[in-house]
């Protein structure tokens, strides 16, 4: 069945069970594959994108609830002023080691200071926790939230 | 082929903010529709190639070559600077390679094959990269000197140029390329003195993180090639066993399914995309022969690996007279048992495969490229050279990568579909079908007399990954992966033995995992040593600066430690401080970690310091984050890391039931970098080692209870008073 969804502000129209997670849609038919697959089951936040400014799990996103809500992925959210801060906060204080959840990561902390944008080290904790780093980058995320925030 | 090709990176920067220029990356795929040679070692023809991992074209563009896979340990950055120093090129100039697979060009030192792992990229390059970058620079200076008939010692080299101070002449690099190229190799080209270094030993900020803020990135499972198709597979979930039937009926029906592909141990679906392949399989009714292991739980493990324990092992270390030292003083015995790990890398295991007429073309992460080229090779059932293998950035390693069991299912499955296909493990498989870091039982006895140990039993019983993974590393009954730090176990003790016992766990495949050997033998160490302390009546950390005069780096940072962690200070009630040391991987560490135990026993963290001596730091800022992470990875499996095994299937499937540590349980962790001016120790596994001892140290002190097992039992140390 066609879907029409609209992804950093660029519509596209897809033709897939309803049933279809949008992580699926976004990497194996848009081939845009910077939102990463950790799990499937919304346990680790590789796979967090923003519909409506929210950061939601695409992995268990069924395509047909998208609707017209626009959405947004880590291609597109140094477009953002928040999301270029948090990208720029990321390098100064080079959190990242493999990368792999940092889409993910990333995705979260923009949504975080879009809403809250002087969060507390519990404000932080609470919105990051869904988002799991085998690499052990934690300590660095939670600086560099705090100096996007500080930018802000 | 691939056509979500990483557009080029330009940032380079001093953290601190000076110097500035462009650290360019550049992949070279083949942009060729069938697969050819891939032993070459470079394409094109540059003006100038000294060796395998420098090349200079007349635009003074300089290609680094990178034997080592990044993983995000931050090597490839610091391959870069340890060549970039020695050849004084300009970091503006400078673009990176993955290397292809070629043992003979790129083979690490240590291994002699073209391997990532034992922490050892920078300890087993560092004199031949130093001696590669040096003689690129021999050569150019002594081109220039030829092209303006002087002496080439009054010539000099920086930022890619060589200058005649006296006559007031310079050329750039490129200009002295194809010159340069003419003239043979230096057999011994001359050094830098360490304390003319310019980039090493500075906080240089990493060339791959860019790619990694903005989704353009390209790991293993990213690759995209065109007409491909996705897959998902299925293995028996218990280990050994195969496929008997197969009722595709319902699965085919699916939208998107393309093809059911049934193999002797495995069922794969093929689809439009990965949710297509995945509702497939799901939709499949399997019945599978599940063959001899079917029978086996987490029990019988443990019962033979302690039936096995009370053997006696081979001798790997063995000083004065133990059995007459044990004899002396007052004697304590313990036991110590780790459990079966999963890796769960974030990047699910995946492997991109195209066949055809002329060979096989893979598309993977890989830490071991040549080995994955051969795997390829057979299960393809073509010669290695017909088989090309693109490398990729790896979205976690920790030893899962160096296995290629990925690459061999996927190219089988690959065989029966027409046109390139990527196979993408399901998380659950990935956790069910892992390479496990393997059980271990640790018997230690010891004596004490006059507060000092006088005597050391140890025997380490457990698997032997390097019988399996490299026979060099198993001979004469020992594993030396098996017995690493506890031949060489730091404290001055005057009588000491170390035995192995080789036992392999029945059923499950072992392999190595992040911290490998010293995850076992530090923590085992280092948890005896704090009883004994307290049976002696002293200080952890006092106790163990009175045995370590034979190891003076690491006594100056526990020394440090000590001091950093505020040791000594005062706590709340069920709160305490615990200590660990090591010399593992060619680096002194002591760590310093601070917890608290609550009611129902449960663990809170409340603050990690380690002070590291590691030689000369390369990079300094990716030392303090391999510490930061590999700490936050030793304590997740502290805490919570467990496979268990029932009737010969693994219980965990997910992040649900296999957990991991989160930001909110993650405390403050300082590092502190001790300046040396020894040669370069390892690193990324430092952390996961130091993590487990240093917490099992500090519920010890906070409860008094001296668990011997990992992960923390809860129910042992709740409600149980200080």
């Amino acid at each position: 069945m066609p879907f029409t969804i609209k992804v950093n502000g660029t519509p596209h129209q897809v033709e897939v069970d309803g049933d279809t997670p949008l992580l699926w849609v976004l990497r194996d038919i848009l081939g845009m594959t910077g939102t990463k697959f950790g799990c499937g089951i919304a346990q680790c936040g590789a796979c967090t994108v923003h519909v409506d400014g929210n950061p939601v799990r695409s992995c268990l996103l069924p395509v047909a609830s998208i609707g017209d809500h626009p959405v947004t992925t880590i291609e597109g959210i140094g477009a953002t002023k928040t999301g270029a801060k948090v990208q720029k906060a990321w390098l100064d204080l080079e959190v990242i080691q493999c990368g792999y959840c940092q889409s993910g990561q990333i995705m979260s902390a923009t949504a975080l200071l879009a809403k809250n944008p002087h969060p507390d080290s519990a404000d932080i904790d609470a919105a990051m926790a869904g988002n799991i780093c085998r690499c052990g980058t934690y300590v660095r995320i939670r600086e560099a939230i705090k100096r996007a925030a500080g930018e802000t | 082929m691939s056509s979500n090709q990483e557009p080029k990176v330009s940032r380079r920067t001093l953290l601190s903010g000076g110097l500035a220029g462009g650290f360019v990356l550049a992949f070279h795929w083949p942009l060729r529709a069938a697969p050819v040679k891939q032993t070459e070692q470079f394409r094109d023809q540059p003006d100038f190639a000294p060796n395998a991992f420098i090349r200079i074209d007349s635009t003074g563009k300089t290609t680094l070559v990178m034997p080592q896979v990044e993983m995000g340990q931050g090597v490839y950055t610091s391959i870069a600077m340890i060549l970039a120093e020695e050849m004084d090129a300009s970091f503006d100039k400078i673009a990176l390679e993955h290397a292809p697979p070629n043992d003979k060009l790129y083979a690490n030192p240590i291994f002699g094959i073209q391997a990532t792992g034992n922490s050892n990229s920078i300890r087993a390059f560092w004199d031949k990269l130093r001696e590669a970058g040096a003689a690129a620079r021999a050569m150019l200076i002594e081109a220039a000197a030829q092209k303006w008939q002087v002496d080439p010692a009054s010539c000099s080299a920086a930022d890619g140029k060589v200058t005649h101070a006296a006559s007031n002449r310079t050329l750039g690099f490129g200009e002295l390329a194809h010159a340069a190229g003419k003239l043979p190799a230096p057999d011994k080209p001359k050094l830098k003195d360490p304390k003319d270094f310019s980039w090493i030993g500075k906080p240089i900020r990493r060339f791959d993180t860019p790619n990694k803020t903005n989704g353009k990135v390209i790991y293993g499972i990213d690759a995209m090639v065109p007409n491909m198709k996705f897959a998902s597979l299925k293995v028996c979930p218990v280990f050994g066993g195969k496929v008997k039937q197969v009722d595709d009926r319902a699965a085919k029906t699916l939208l998107g399914v393309r093809q059911v592909i049934v193999l002797e141990d495995l069922v794969a679906v093929v689809g439009d995309h990965m949710w297509a392949a995945k509702k497939g399989l799901d939709g499949l009714v399997v019945t599978w022969d599940e063959g001899p292991n079917a029978t086996i739980s987490s029990a019988d493990i443990w019962n033979d690996l302690r039936a096995a324990s009370k053997k006696d092992g081979v001798v790997a270390k063995s000083v004065g007279d133990v059995n007459k030292g044990l004899a002396q003083g007052e004697r304590y015995d313990a036991d110590y048992e780790l459990p079966l790990l999963g890796h769960a890398t974030m990047e699910p295991q995946n492997c991109t495969v195209h066949l055809t007429a002329d060979g096989c073309e893979i598309w993977t992460g890989t830490q071991v490229v040549t080995r994955a080229q051969e795997a390829a090779a057979k299960a393809a059932g073509v010669p290695v050279d017909r088989v090309i293998v693109h490398n990729h950035y790896i979205g976690g390693g920790f030893g899962r990568r160096l296995e290629v069991d990925m690459v061999d299912s996927a190219v089988r499955i690959a065989r029966h579909v027409d046109g390139p296909v990527k196979v993408v493990w399901t998380r659950e498989e990935d956790i069910q079908h892992d390479v496990y870091r393997p059980v271990y039982r640790n018997t230690i006895s010891a004596s004490l007399s006059n507060g000092r140990i006088v005597s050391w039993k140890y025997r380490v019983t457990g698997s032997s990954i390097m019988a399996r993974w490299f026979p060099p590393g198993f001979q004469n009954g020992i594993d030396i992966d098996a017995v690493d730090s506890a031949i060489d176990m730091p404290y001055d003790i005057p009588n000491r033995v170390v035995e192995y016992v080789r036992a392999e766990p029945p059923a499950v495949p072992t392999g190595f995992w992040r911290g490998v050997g010293p995850n076992n033998n530090v923590f085992a160490t280092e948890c005896f040593i704090d009883e004994l302390a307290r049976n002696a009546g002293v200080d952890p950390i006092a106790f163990r600066l009175g045995m370590l005069d034979g190891t003076p780096r690491l006594k100056a940072a526990l020394q440090l430690v000590a001091e950093k962690s505020g040791w000594g200070k005062p706590l709340p009630a069920r709160a305490g401080r615990g200590v660990s040391v090591q010399p593992s991987f060619g680096s002194f560490i002591a760590t310093v970690v601070e917890a608290e135990v609550d009611g129902q026993g449960e663990v809170h963290l409340r603050r990690a310091t380690s002070a590291v001596d590691t030689g000369i730091a390369v990079n300094p800022d990716t030392i303090i984050a391999q510490l930061q992470g590999g700490l936050i990875f030793g304590l997740t499996a502290a805490l919570w890391g467990e496979i268990t095994i029932d009737r010969g299937r693994v219980t965990q499937s997910n992040f649900n039931d296999y957990r991991m540590l989160r930001i909110d349980e993650v405390p403050p962790i300082d590092v502190h970098v001790i300046k040396s001016d020894e040669r370069p120790g390892g690193i990324g596994e430092t952390g996961v080692a130091a993590g487990p001892p240093a917490l099992r140290n500090a519920i010890y002190a906070a409860t008094g209870v001296a668990l011997r097992r990992l992960p923390i039992d809860r129910a042992a140390i709740a409600a149980k008073k200080a």
